[in-house]
């Protein structure tokens, strides 16, 4: 491995002074804050079919209302109790699959992981978005499969990731010191493989939140997703095409998907230069 | 995701500019006999066939171990309530049999070319297919040649002004560009452009009126200027501006970010040192020393990155009525039109094995020490 687990903490406060890490997180936070806080903060029920149809944005509803009579900020700020969370879970149990999965295939090696790299190959080649359109149809359309759907075309490039991680500090030294103590194959994986790993996993996962909320928003676009009265912001923006003059139904559920998927580009660009040992020189010598 | 992993695994792995050949031309290096580009060409069609082969293997798996069924999704209501029909149709699209037999019967039309009837259409798959597929590769096409322009450049002047607005600005942008939900971008585009200011055409592939040029490559703009008529072109080539840009925006982006390093990277070599030192002109230094060096990865992850293109049609085509795969795609993936998924499963495959397999013959065009076994 490049670098022990001191330097990757190290480098971490250099990395969130960066302005656009700031603005990631700020962004990122106060997406949050708005999933947890929508009910006090939606000025109508997400849901209710009581408002003047198809109403154009201005005081009373700032971002108008929908061809049923829903206030479409209400619909916006539930959506953040939606998408996040689930792409959140999402990306942890990408992680998990794929870095177990990755990991053995680094350490056990042999039929072990060629037959877990070959399978991922198999996912690789696969277009992503038919794959999960595939699997999400066949699972039939909901938000939980949607999620299922895209975990499977998720988790190999954390595999592979990690199995080039692991393979790196599989021969060093203090890893076979520790097998030869006695380690069993669980206990070295634990103790010494992961922490070598996990910084490089942790700005993969933080770039894949935006993709995976992309990915996850476009199967419920597509109808494959959350169904119809959910908040979902993909789901939105398909039913603002039904309604396609009305150009504020579709617009603000997109922006709240760019926004976030924004913000965790942002936090995740800037991890990835804080931790790349070639531009990470660069941000030492800017801050200094 | 694949898009984001895609280019963090090729960064995370050779080739590199100033690293060494990829991996498969140094083990034929070591070998002796056949000429080395037809061994690893043979390797690489080998790897293809196997992994179609596989598509083929996920996708029957896939939709047939779930409790998706195409009965359901296929027939109305009404006949569904009478089991007579229902094992009509089962019988006759081979639903009776048991799976391993189901899938035996599948590969062996496969590989006489027979790709099994559309449950959907009523027609040979591959008929279906030989309609969508070239308007996809037309869309995907334009899409990836507007990407490498734009995103080389953009990547090169953001390298070339290290740490100044331009680097910044363009940082900036390109992340925009990965971020943006490329199915609303489309929409925005359309009543933008189209019905609002009313300056790119609407929806297909070209002006209704017009017909269109008869087909050879079935790629409108290309056919049009082989037949001589000019309105075509102009009007495909219109037609087609518009969802190319959409799609290309994420490639933009990826591209961008991914140029800005490797030219960095080349940048900081002694033999670039060395070609200023001894007073050559920018340009030259650009072209010939440092984007030459730079391109082998480049075109790596634009390899790549045609993959995630050729799935974004899904949601393009959408919107901008597209005639492509995607649409044909989505209709079947939704009524688990089995033979029809594994068609596009089965093309889009190859066709992204087909564009890895030029990029890495590509290497050796650009980079003589790959050739020079």
């Amino acid at each position: 491995m490049r670098r022990d687990r001191k330097g990757l903490l190290g480098r971490l406060p250099e990395a969130w002074r960066q302005p656009l890490a700031v603005v990631g997180i700020v962004v990122a936070a106060a997406w949050l804050v708005i999933a947890v806080a929508a009910p006090v903060l939606a000025p109508y029920d997400p849901l209710a079919q009581e408002l003047p149809r198809l109403a154009a944005p201005g005081p009373g509803h700032w971002f108008g209302t929908d061809q049923l009579g829903r206030d479409v900020l209400s619909r916006v700020l539930y959506g953040a109790r939606v998408s996040i969370p689930l792409t959140l879970l999402l990306v942890v149990m990408s992680v998990l699959v794929g870095g177990l999965l990755g990991a053995c295939a680094g350490y056990f090696g042999r039929w072990v992981g060629e037959s877990i790299m070959r399978l991922a190959d198999l996912v690789f080649a696969f277009p992503t978005v038919i794959l999960a359109m595939v699997v999400a149809a066949a699972l039939g359309a909901s938000l939980t499969n949607a999620v299922l759907a895209v975990l499977v075309v998720a988790w190999p490039s954390y595999a592979r990731v990690t199995r080039g991680l692991v393979l790196g500090v599989r021969e060093r030294e203090f890893v076979l010191s520790g097998r030869l103590l006695g380690f069993s194959a669980w206990r070295s994986l634990r103790v010494d493989v992961l922490p070598n790993v996990t910084g490089p996993v942790l700005v993969l996962a933080t770039l894949d939140i935006g993709t995976a909320l992309l990915l996850l928003s476009g199967l419920s676009f597509l109808g494959l997703g959350a169904k119809p009265p959910s908040p979902e912001w993909g789901a939105m923006v398909a039913g603002g095409v039904e309604v396609f003059d009305s150009w504020w139904v579709a617009t603000f559920p997109g922006l709240a998907i760019l926004t976030v998927v924004l913000a965790f580009n942002f936090l995740g660009d800037t991890l990835r230069d804080a931790l790349d040992p070639r531009t990470a020189r660069a941000i030492k010598e800017r801050a200094l | 995701m694949s898009e984001m992993d895609d280019a963090t695994g090729a960064a995370a792995s050779p080739p590199r500019p100033s690293g060494d050949p990829p991996p498969a031309t140094a083990r034929s290096r070591r070998r002796g006999g056949t000429h080395p580009l037809a061994r690893f060409l043979i390797r690489r069609i080998l790897t293809a066939v196997l992994l179609a082969w596989g598509i083929t293997l996920v996708t029957f798996v896939l939709t047939n171990l779930v409790p998706g069924d195409p009965v359901a999704a296929n027939l109305g209501q009404r006949a569904l309530g009478d089991p007579a029909i229902v094992a009509q149709w089962r019988a006759e699209h081979g639903l009776d049999k048991p799976l391993w037999q189901q899938y035996g019967l599948y590969l062996q039309g496969l590989v006489q070319g027979d790709l099994g009837t559309s449950q959907q259409s009523h027609r040979p798959v591959s008929e279906d297919l030989a309609e969508f597929v070239p308007a996809t590769l037309e869309l995907a096409g334009a899409a990836i040649v507007v990407s490498l322009i734009l995103g080389v450049a953009f990547g090169v002047v953001a390298a070339l002004r290290r740490d100044r607005f331009a680097d910044h600005a363009l940082r900036v942008l390109s992340l925009i560009g990965i971020s943006v939900p490329t199915f609303w971008l489309a929409l925005v585009a359309f009543y933008v452009f189209f019905y609002r200011l009313q300056i790119t055409p609407g929806s297909g592939r070209v002006d209704p009126a017009l017909g269109g040029a008869p087909p050879v490559t079935g790629l409108q703009t290309i056919d049009a200027l082989l037949a001589g008529r000019w309105d075509i072109f102009v009007s495909a080539a219109g037609h087609l501006v518009t969802p190319a840009l959409v799609l290309a925006l994420y490639t933009i982006g990826l591209l961008t970010r991914f140029t800005r390093s490797a030219v960095l990277e080349v940048l900081g070599q002694d033999y670039v040192r060395a070609a200023r030192a001894k007073g050559l002109p920018g340009r030259v230094i650009l072209f010939r020393y440092v984007l030459r060096s730079a391109l082998v990865p480049i075109i790596t992850v634009a390899g790549l990155a045609f993959g995630s293109l050729l799935s974004g049609t899904v949601l393009v085509e959408a919107i901008f009525a597209w005639p492509g795969i995607g649409q044909y795609a989505y209709k079947s993936a939704t009524t688990l039109d089995l033979p029809a998924v594994m068609g596009v499963g089965l093309v889009v495959g190859v066709v992204y094995l087909v564009i890895n397999l030029i990029v890495d013959v590509l290497y050796g065009v650009i980079d003589p020490r790959v050739r020079s076994q």
